[in-house]
This record gives structure tokens, C-alpha cells and sequence, in this order.
């Protein structure tokens, strides 16, 4: 290799800044994992914990990334819970790794196809369209009810065990590792896209559509990309809520759960692939809490966090946890020598 | 001389306005050439007609004896035609690092690569830092692109379109508020651009358009109204006319 100058070894190092691993998130994964022995007796909420961080990733990935605003994320979700359940329930495909795969290909397929619906307008007509698919998948699903049991749901779906060994107990202890390493897995592939060229190419659709035309970016061939990637990852996280509870319903697709998918990224933060796994814990934590304090008036709570959250903004409460990551920054070995 | 880039009777009307009136201008190989006229004059339009921005009412565009008309921007990009814009027009959350990363490999083709993390390609950083050394931005590349200094922001504006490696490079107002001590830089890096690319200059300033340009062509209520070599038209009673003209206007 030729000479490089310093500041080619200075360019080198920078644009790898996005792909280092920061201390923190080995800190998080670590605890995620070691709570499979730490919190045995939570697996159930936990496993409901991790499906809806996979669901709020994949939104991230078209919102944070992309800036593409939906309130019908849902749709995906829905179509791979009901797929991951007919497939179960028919004997297509029985192993559940491979069906959650076939779920997340589905889905897939419908985002292709609707994302084309995306690529126009400003965020107002994205949400109605995203809104509107939604709502047309759920009737459908409602319609069809002999194929998707209608409004009392799927029923008599058996999962065999998962990779033919490790079967769904009811206590939910594989069914938790499994979604879990199901999230994992994607995250790291997220995270790896993210980091490419693509992925950066994607933050500057976001930031300036007009400019990124005029270097060259075909925006809408990577809008649609982005698109169908984010309903793969959705329709995992609802494939894994199907296999997990062995059971799909037409709630699946229900605005309500577009709506608080979003609560759920606003709260964890857009843009850095976390927030939505943060944004789980803290929405089903709180949840969870607020509902054995107050059954009917859970949401109150959460709309309160909301508002402050907002209201007060998120950069200004980071501020709080800055000598936390000052000493995350600290015991970064790495990030010696790259003080600019 | 090559004609890289013509225009046959382009026109653009927005509603009632004609925005650009029958325009046929050719630009040559490798030539310096500033496009000038009074505000309104449809100059910016021109470029957004030239760029695929805005699609024309009528007429066709040539690039390279391609018949580019119909041709998305991006393609455009591809083909060798590369923009800068009269207001900023950057990727703020971006570095300038990485917004030169993205520019360049996207010139080179794999701008669209998903599954290599982004400057890991060989010869990749050196280019990169060609170009920010060319235009200064060593002390900020990884800078966040939002909070850097409006000089710095016209250099980058300038950098990345430099970086598409274009074969024709349209300056929209390269300078325009620009304050004088920083003005240089950005004169001496477009003064500083391979002599085969062809550079089109729209420009206020009418010594950096006699310095930079061998010829002018002279828009007027969106029609070509003259053009020459740039001592011709500096020397046109008409042209002089016109800018008074709107000088006592402004």
C-alpha cells in the first residue's frame, strides 16, 4: 500500500466512529442476556419485552434512519404473526426458526409492495397511508375469517420444538432465549447495515433528499429498501409473538399498537438502533408496574412520561446521565488518540 | 471545441410565468463559462432544468450526446453533471467526512454496498482526504456538519460536489455570503479544478465573473438575450444597460 497521509489516517479513523462498539452497548447486551438466570420467574414478560424491541428496531430503522413517519407499522407485524401461525397450524413449515424466517419474508413482500405508497408526499400523507394499510389488512384479516378465525382469533396452533430440540414450556424460559437471541442476531445485523455505506446513505436521504439526488443517490430504489428490510424485521417480532403464545388475533394489526410502537421509540430515542430496545423495557416495565398501582388508568402514567419527555426534551435529561458515559468514554480503550 | 452540454429551445412555464423562454445555449469542452443577468432572470431555473430538478415545459438537453430530458437527477450525477446550490444544501447530522465518503463512493459505484462497513474500501480515506485537504476542512471533517461555520459549510457545499468527480460543474453563486477574508478559498478552489472539467459559474459578483470566465452568456427575463467571450460582452452597451437597469431598481 502507498503512503497515506496524516490526514488520510485521520479520515480513516473518523469514518469508522459510527461502526466502533461503544462499551455501553456490550454493558446492555451483557444484561440482557444474564437476565435469563437473574429473573427466571419474568421470562413471560420479558419475551414480550424482547418481540416489541424488534418491533420498535424495525421502526427505527425507517424513522430514525430513513425519517419515514408511520402510524401502521402494525401491518407487518401482523402479517408475520399470522403467517408464523398458519404456517404452525397447517404443518407447512414446523420448525419455528425456519417459519419465523418464512414470517419475516412475508411481510417483506407486503412492504415491497406497499412501500412504492411511501416514496410521495410529506410525513402527514405518509401516516395516512401507513394508517390506511393497516387498517385494510386488518379487515381483510377480519373478512377472511376462514383462514385467520376472524375476530375470536387463531386457534389450535401447536409449535414444535424450536431447531427440533428445545420446546416452547409453559413458563416460557426457551421461548424468552429464543426471542432473544432472535433480537440479538438481528440487532447485529441492523447494526452492521447501519454502518455501511447504505446505512449512511440513508441518514443523508434523511437530512436532505434534494442533495442526496444531486450526489448521485437513487432515493427512492433506497427508501424502498429500507422499507422492506424494516417490514422483515416486523414481521419477525410478530412471528415471534405468534410462535411464543402459540395464538394470532386480528389485535395484531390494531392502530393501537402502531400508535404505542411509537410511544415505545420516542421514549428510547430515535436514530442510534437502542431506543427502540430501551423504549421496550421502559414502556413494558411501566406498564407492568402502573397496572398493579392503577389497573384502569395505566396510561395516564405513560401519556405523563410522554408529554415531559417531550416537554422537557430528551437532550437535556441525556445531560443526566452524562457522567455515566464520561466514564464509559473513560474505559474505552479504543477511543485514546481520537479526541476530535 | 466539443459541445459537452446543450439546451434546444428550452422552455419552463410555471403557470402563466415563463420562467426559462427558448433557451438554446451550448457549453464547450472544458471551458469556463459564466452565466449572468439581473435577478428573476431565470439563471436558477436554468441549472434546476440543466440538473433534472425541475422537468421543462418543451425543448431538449444534451449531455455528451446523451439526450438527457426525461433523465432523472441521480442519472445525471452518473453521466457527469454535478451541482452546487445558491442556498447550502448539506446532510447536517452528517461529517464532512463522511458526507465526502459517500459522495465519493457513490461516484465510484458502490454508494448502495450494504454489508461492508463504510471506509474499509482501499484508496478510499486517501481520496477522501484529498479532497478535504483541497478545501481546508482538515480542522472540522469530524465535525457534525450542522454546527460548523457558514465558510466552512460553502467550502463543503463546494467539496462535495467536487468529490461526485464531475465532467461538468454548475456553481450556483459559489461566493454568495461569503464574507471577503473567507471569499478567496473558495476563489482559488474553483480556480484550482482540473482543467477538462467544464465549469459553469452563475455569479453577482461581476469580478469574480470577469476574472474566472473566457465567456458569458446573458440571461434576461429568462431568455438567452446575448452571449461571447467575457471582454465582448463586458464591453456591451446592452448588458451595461441591463444591470444598471436593475441596479437602479434594487
Amino acid at each position: 500500500m502507498s503512503e497515506q497521509t496524516p490526514t488520510a489516517k485521520r479520515a480513516a479513523q473518523g469514518i469508522l466512529a459510527r461502526a466502533r462498539w461503544h462499551p455501553l452497548e456490550f454493558v446492555f447486551w451483557i444484561v440482557a442476556f444474564s437476565v435469563i438466570w437473574l429473573l427466571p420467574n419474568k421470562h413471560l414478560i420479558l419475551t414480550e419485552i424482547a418481540w416489541l424491541a424488534l418491533f420498535a428496531l424495525s421502526l427505527d430503522l425507517i424513522l430514525g434512519y430513513a425519517g419515514i413517519l408511520s402510524l401502521g407499522h402494525a401491518a407487518f407485524f401482523g402479517v408475520g404473526s399470522y403467517a408464523a401461525a398458519l404456517l404452525a397450524k397447517h404443518g407447512i413449515i414446523t420448525e419455528p426458526v425456519l417459519a419465523l424466517i418464512a414470517a419475516g419474508l412475508i411481510a417483506a413482500v407486503v412492504g415491497f409492495a406497499t412501500s412504492f405508497l411511501m416514496l410521495r408526499g410529506a410525513d402527514l400523507t405518509r401516516l395516512m397511508v401507513s394508517l390506511g394499510i393497516a387498517l385494510v389488512l386488518r379487515e381483510l384479516a377480519n373478512k377472511f375469517s376462514e383462514l385467520t378465525g376472524g375476530a375470536d382469533g387463531l386457534q389450535g396452533v401447536t409449535m414444535e420444538p424450536i431447531l427440533g430440540r428445545f420446546r416452547f414450556d409453559m413458563f416460557g424460559h426457551n421461548g424468552f432465549i429464543y426471542s432473544l437471541v432472535v433480537l440479538f442476531v438481528l440487532f447485529l445485523i441492523a447494526r452492521r447495515l447501519m454502518a455501511s455505506p447504505f446505512g449512511l446513505s440513508l441518514l443523508a436521504v434523511k437530512d436532505n433528499p434534494l442533495r442526496s439526488r444531486a450526489i448521485g443517490i437513487s432515493v427512492d430504489a433506497r427508501l424502498v429498501a429500507i422499507y422492506t428490510i424494516a417490514a422483515f424485521y416486523a414481521g419477525v417480532g410478530g412471528g415471534l409473538l405468534a410462535q411464543t403464545t402459540a395464538f394470532s388475533s386480528l389485535d395484531v394489526f390494531s392502530f393501537d399498537r402502531s400508535a404505542d410502537l411509537l410511544l415505545v421509540l420516542i421514549i428510547g430515542g430515535t436514530g442510534y438502533l437502542y431506543g427502540g430496545l430501551i423504549g421496550a423495557v421502559i414502556f413494558k416495565v411501566m406498564q407492568d408496574y402502573l397496572a398493579q398501582l392503577t389497573p384502569q388508568y395505566w396510561p395516564f402514567w405513560i401519556g405523563l412520561v410522554l408529554v415531559i419527555l417531550v416537554m422537557v426534551g430528551r437532550d437535556r435529561m441525556l445531560r443526566w446521565t452524562e457522567p455515566v458515559r464520561a466514564l464509559a468514554n473513560r474505559l474505552d480503550w479504543r477511543a485514546k488518540g481520537q479526541a476530535s | 471545441m466539443t459541445v459537452v452540454l446543450q439546451t434546444t429551445h428550452l422552455v419552463k412555464q410555471f403557470g402563466g410565468l415563463t420562467a426559462t423562454d427558448d433557451v438554446s445555449i451550448q457549453f464547450e469542452a472544458g471551458a469556463r463559462h459564466a452565466l449572468i443577468g439581473p435577478n428573476g432572470a431565470g439563471k436558477t431555473t436554468l441549472i434546476n432544468l440543466l440538473t433534472g430538478m425541475l422537468k421543462p415545459t418543451s425543448g431538449r438537453i444534451v449531455l455528451n450526446g446523451v439526450d438527457i430530458t426525461d433523465a432523472s437527477p441521480q442519472k445525471r450525477v452518473r453521466l457527469g453533471m454535478v451541482r452546487t446550490f445558491q442556498i447550502n444544501q448539506l446532510f447536517p447530522d452528517l461529517t464532512p467526512l463522511e458526507t465526502i465518503g459517500l459522495a465519493i463512493s457513490e461516484s465510484r459505484g458502490d454508494g448502495a454496498d450494504f454489508w461492508r462497513v463504510a471506509g474499509t474500501k482501499p484508496g478510499l480515506n486517501q481520496e477522501i482526504a484529498d479532497i478535504i485537504d483541497r478545501f481546508r476542512l482538515a480542522d472540522v471533517m469530524n465535525t457534525r456538519t450542522s454546527i460548523l461555520p457558514y465558510g466552512k459549510q460553502r467550502l463543503l457545499e463546494i467539496a462535495v460536489a467536487i468529490a461526485c468527480r464531475p465532467k461538468v460543474l454548475l456553481l450556483d453563486e459559489p461566493a454568495a455570503g461569503v464574507p471577503d477574508e473567507e471569499r478567496h478559498e473558495i476563489l482559488s478552489s474553483i480556480a484550482a479544478l482540473p482543467k477538462d472539467v467544464t465549469v459553469v459559474l452563475i455569479e453577482h459578483d461581476m469580478d469574480i465573473v470577469f476574472s474566472f470566465s473566457e465567456k458569458i452568456s446573458v440571461l434576461v427575463n429568462g431568455g438567452l438575450f446575448t452571449e461571447g467571450p467575457a471582454a465582448e460582452v463586458a464591453r456591451d452597451p446592452r448588458v451595461k444597460a441591463v444591470y444598471l437597469g436593475e441596479s437602479l431598481d434594487a
